[in-house]
């Protein structure tokens, strides 16, 4: 139950920081675009990938 | 619901309803020596949890019809990246992260000059019927658009005239933002090594983290961030030590003008370096220690709830203030923006968070709820700034040109006013707190992190006050930083956007000289404000904090009114009320604080008269040539800042005659264009996430 708890928390935690970012990507790649034939892009890449768009546009507030 | 549940529902609203209204009025009635934080405390909670509950569900039900079965862009368009439906608390949380900055933190600091009671109502009256409003229905209303930006609903919703004014309005309050923001970490670093050394090792902790986050551990921030801030607290603490030997500290003691050139040196650098080394890194650092600290200090002030010894209204109130001049209406509304009423917010609520709902019905806790953290969070920064001795609180926030540049002078003019204060005390607090000087710190950084550091010192260990200030020091800067840098780029890009249309290669942001050059004019006009407000004898933020709660407030009015056609044209016009009334309120206080800026005969207010007395001394030939050389440069600056003025003024006039005008049309039948609103698609994701 407790470990449960923990395990919960920690998953929240790495959802808000974007820790899980590439397994969510790797899970949404795999159901939409599993069947297309391509090759997902590698952790470095996709990590790469995101900070730049995520940079591109109005972030962060006074 | 059954009948004795919802009478004990009913008894306890009318308890925190009683307990709200005790709260507000005994803050406001209030007469004594010093009156106990916790009563803020409860008035804010009270005033919050009543807003929360009835105001934003009456928004939520009656006015905006918020629909959980249509599906939102998340779920329409979701591509795993931008578009992506994602659990209400995490968007909660990344909202909040990106709207709460600096200034919920600066603009209640330098209020407080008028004592406690005017920022302290503004800031809860004015986010519960403005801000809160104002970024709930933007958010909604962007979410019903695909997400679009605001800019982009103006132009729709109002036409081109609207979408221009909105463009001009981010592009030149980013300027200034950027400007006054960089003013406040500079006069927190002026002569002070400790401070300087500390925040110059943020740059290269932050690197580290950008490396060890793309190359070491690509994509594991957690740990990259949990490396990066134990190293800025051992910053801090080098800091200290770095203090106290002689040959080093030489290194980082800098007048303020010196410091304005590293800070725009560093602006620029930082602008054409990739993001993940520097900018993405250390934005997560801020972040972290954002959240960290506000809820360290939300824990302190509960726990201690320290005496608040600002009276609650000083005789500043009729303009005279010493750290920025011009009454308490409508200055009040200007000086806080963020808290009560920002607009910079609106450009967070749409664009970005829209495109993470994943219903229609989390757009209340997001924009309603999000801002009112934020408004608590500059209730702490009110309270943190009057725990000072209004003495101390005056010294540290009074600029020289204003009190006298000796310590002895300028006690015995904050004395005078009723403010005891002696050298001996400040010199004591400024030993107790590592530094050589606490006098002349405008800017609201330093006081806030004297008020921040006497209340963790008391809460999590005396005798460390030096550290807790210069963690304040270092946590404000951390993020002051980051929105220096990301909003360089933002400018950036729109500039490039705009060049790109005259000449094709500016618009590419991979052209590097493109880049540079774009880049280089971005930081070229903020650094111009800074430097000019090192140089001003009054401390430059008396000038240029109003120019930027001008600038916010205006950007306010454009969401206020995009939101305020939206809510005609779909025939909602008897409850337009709900964003015309703060909009009437915002754009009345704003227009006036422009004209008094413009055309006050008061030197300390109004700009024409000022470079109008400038150019009089100049013209007598009484000054000395090195001062006469200063003294153009600052002319030339207040016309500057008055240009500004007026066109504020004349965008945000346009903006609402346009609202008008389309309000006129619609409601008289006339032709107008449409409503943009997507169409509705019915949500497949209700079932699956069985929602509360």
């Amino acid at each position: 139950m407790a470990r449960t708890t923990i395990k919960k928390i920690w998953q929240g935690i790495r959802h808000l920081t974007g820790e899980d970012g590439y397994e969510r990507y790797l899970a949404h790649w795999r159901e939409k675009h599993g069947d297309e034939g391509g090759v997902p892009l590698d952790r470095k890449a996709f990590f790469k990938q995101q900070q730049e768009r995520k940079w591109n546009g109005i972030k962060r507030c006074c | 619901m059954d009948q004795p549940k919802s009478i004990v529902k009913l008894l306890i609203w009318i308890g925190v309803a009683a307990a709200g209204a005790a709260a507000v009025g005994g803050i406001a009635l209030h007469r004594g020596e010093s009156i106990n934080s916790v009563w803020f405390v409860t008035a804010a909670v009270c005033v919050y949890a009543l807003a929360y509950r009835f105001y934003s569900a009456f928004i939520a039900a009656k006015v905006l019809v918020l629909d959980p079965s249509r599906a939102t862009p998340a779920e329409r368009f979701n591509d795993g990246r931008d578009y992506m439906p994602t659990n209400k608390w995490v968007v909660f949380g990344h909202h909040f992260a990106a709207i709460a900055g600096p200034g919920p933190l600066v603009g209640p600091t330098l209020a407080a000059q008028f004592g406690y009671l005017p920022g302290t109502l503004w800031i809860l009256i004015g986010a519960v019927f403005g801000g809160c409003v104002q970024d709930f229905v933007t958010l909604f209303f962007s979410t019903r658009r695909n997400g679009r930006s605001l800019g982009q609903m103006a132009r729709d919703e109002l036409g081109p005239v609207g979408g221009v004014a909105a463009i001009i309005g981010v592009m030149l309050i980013m300027i200034i933002l950027i400007a006054v923001l960089g003013l406040v970490v500079v006069n927190a670093m002026k002569h002070s090594p400790w401070a300087t050394s500390t925040i110059a090792a943020t740059i290269p902790i932050a690197i580290l983290v950008g490396l060890y986050m793309r190359n070491l551990r690509p994509g594991r921030v957690l740990e990259g961030t949990l490396i990066g801030v134990t190293l800025l607290i051992l910053a801090v603490a080098g800091g200290g030590w770095l203090d106290h030997q002689e040959g080093l500290r030489t290194w980082f003691d800098f007048e303020g003008p010196q410091l304005a050139v590293l800070v725009i040196l560093y602006g620029f650098t930082a602008a054409v370096l990739p993001v993940w080394l520097l900018l993405a890194p250390r934005d997560y650092l801020s972040t972290f220690m954002k959240l960290g600290t506000m809820a360290l200090l939300a824990v302190a002030i509960v726990i201690l709830h320290p005496e608040v010894k600002m009276p609650a209204l000083t005789q500043f109130t009729d303009g005279t203030g010493p750290i920025f001049g011009g009454k308490l209406f409508p200055f009040v509304f200007i000086v806080i923006a963020c808290g009560a009423i920002s607009g910079f917010h609106s450009l967070i609520s749409s664009g970005t968070t829209p495109k993470l709902l994943s219903n229609e019905r989390d757009a209340r806790m997001i924009g309603y709820g999000g801002m009112i953290l934020e408004s608590f969070v500059a209730i702490m920064a009110m309270i943190a700034a009057c725990v000072l001795d209004p003495g101390v609180f005056f010294a540290i926030n009074s600029p020289a040109g204003i009190v006298g540049g000796a310590a002895a002078e300028a006690v015995a003019t904050i004395s005078s006013w009723g403010f005891p204060v002696t050298v001996d005390q400040m010199n004591q607090l400024a030993h107790a707190m590592g530094e050589a000087t606490l006098f002349a710190r405008t800017g609201g950084a330093p006081s806030l992190a004297v008020g921040m550091a006497s209340i963790f010192s008391t809460a999590f260990g005396a005798g460390l006050l030096a550290m807790w200030y210069h963690f304040a020091i270092m946590f404000e800067a951390l993020f002051i930083l980051t929105t220096l840098d990301a909003g360089t780029r933002v400018a950036r890009f729109m500039l490039q956007d705009m060049l790109g249309n005259i000449y094709k290669p500016l618009g590419r942001t991979s052209w590097y000289p493109g880049v540079i050059a774009t880049s280089a004019v971005v930081v070229a006009a903020w650094g111009y404000f800074l430097y000019m407000g090192t140089i001003d004898p009054l401390g430059g933020i008396n000038s240029l904090w109003p120019l930027f709660g001008i600038s916010n407030q205006m950007l306010a009015a454009i969401a206020l009114c995009v939101a305020t056609t939206i809510l005609v044209k779909s025939g909602k016009a008897r409850y337009v009320w709900v964003t015309a009334l703060p909009l009437s309120w915002l754009v009345t206080m704003t227009s006036w604080a422009a004209l008094e800026k413009l055309f006050s005969p008061e030197l300390r207010v109004g700009f024409i008269a000022k470079a109008n007395a400038l150019s009089a001394q100049l013209a007598s030939g009484a000054l000395p040539p090195e001062k006469a050389a200063i003294t153009q440069q600052l002319i030339f600056n207040i016309r500057v800042d008055a240009v500004l003025t007026i066109v504020f003024l004349v965008t945000t006039w346009v903006l609402v005659l346009d609202t008008l005008r389309i309000s006129y049309r619609v409601v008289s039948g006339r032709k107008h264009p449409p409503l943009s609103e997507a169409p509705h698609v019915p949500t497949q994701l209700a079932q699956e996430w069985m929602r509360d």
